[in-house]
């Protein structure tokens, strides 16, 4: 999984019918001291993450074990929302 | 499966209900010579590693076949803490670091 921080939401009327009533996120992933790094993603909220908030992202075939995503055609969601990082080196 | 270090540990509070009970470890994947690799990731542990180890982690939907036959929604898990591993140019870690 990877850490990123919600930077968005995304909005989609014309989409998969499977998405619908699915919330999009537009994510930037972060190292593990928060500094954005890399392409930006759009990830499924299954934990009602906001705007600002650092969360977990599991991403592939994975996200859609993800509570109510099976069989939904996605390849990333959001799964939990960081509190604290301790990295000790 | 890759070999890495466990570099940290991660808390959520809010979070899918079936990792409750599971610890979520950062990790850096680690080359042949045990040099830093590409970027940390999470991974959901289930041997009981810590921060140091040196462990190897699978990838993929494989993560959540230890805690069968609850499906975690993990893309990565440790399992298994290594001990050491040999290269030509010797074994890893060096004696002295562990």
């Amino acid at each position: 999984m990877l850490l990123a921080r919600i930077v968005g939401t995304v909005v989609a009327t014309r989409k998969d019918p499977r998405l619908v009533s699915n919330k999009l996120l537009l994510a930037r992933p972060v190292d593990p001291r928060g500094k954005a790094e890399g392409n930006y993603l759009i990830a499924i909220d299954t934990v009602d993450a906001g705007v600002g908030e650092t969360v977990l992202i599991v991403s592939g075939s994975s996200a859609r074990m993800a509570s109510g995503l099976k069989d939904c055609p996605v390849d990333a969601a959001v799964v939990g929302i960081i509190d604290q990082v301790d990295v000790s080196e | 499966m890759q070999i890495g270090r466990v570099i940290g540990d991660v808390v959520a509070t809010r979070k899918d209900g079936r990792f409750d009970g599971i610890a979520l470890l950062m990790v850096q994947p680690l080359g042949a010579e045990g040099e830093a690799v590409g970027r940390p990731l999470i991974a959901v542990d289930s041997v009981g590693a810590g921060v140091g180890e040196h462990v190897f982690f699978v990838r993929g939907k494989e993560a959540s076949f230890p805690f069968h036959p609850v499906e975690v929604p993990a893309d990565a898990g440790i399992v298994g803490i290594v001990d050491h591993w040999t290269t030509q140019s010797g074994q890893r870690p060096a004696k002295a670091a562990r």
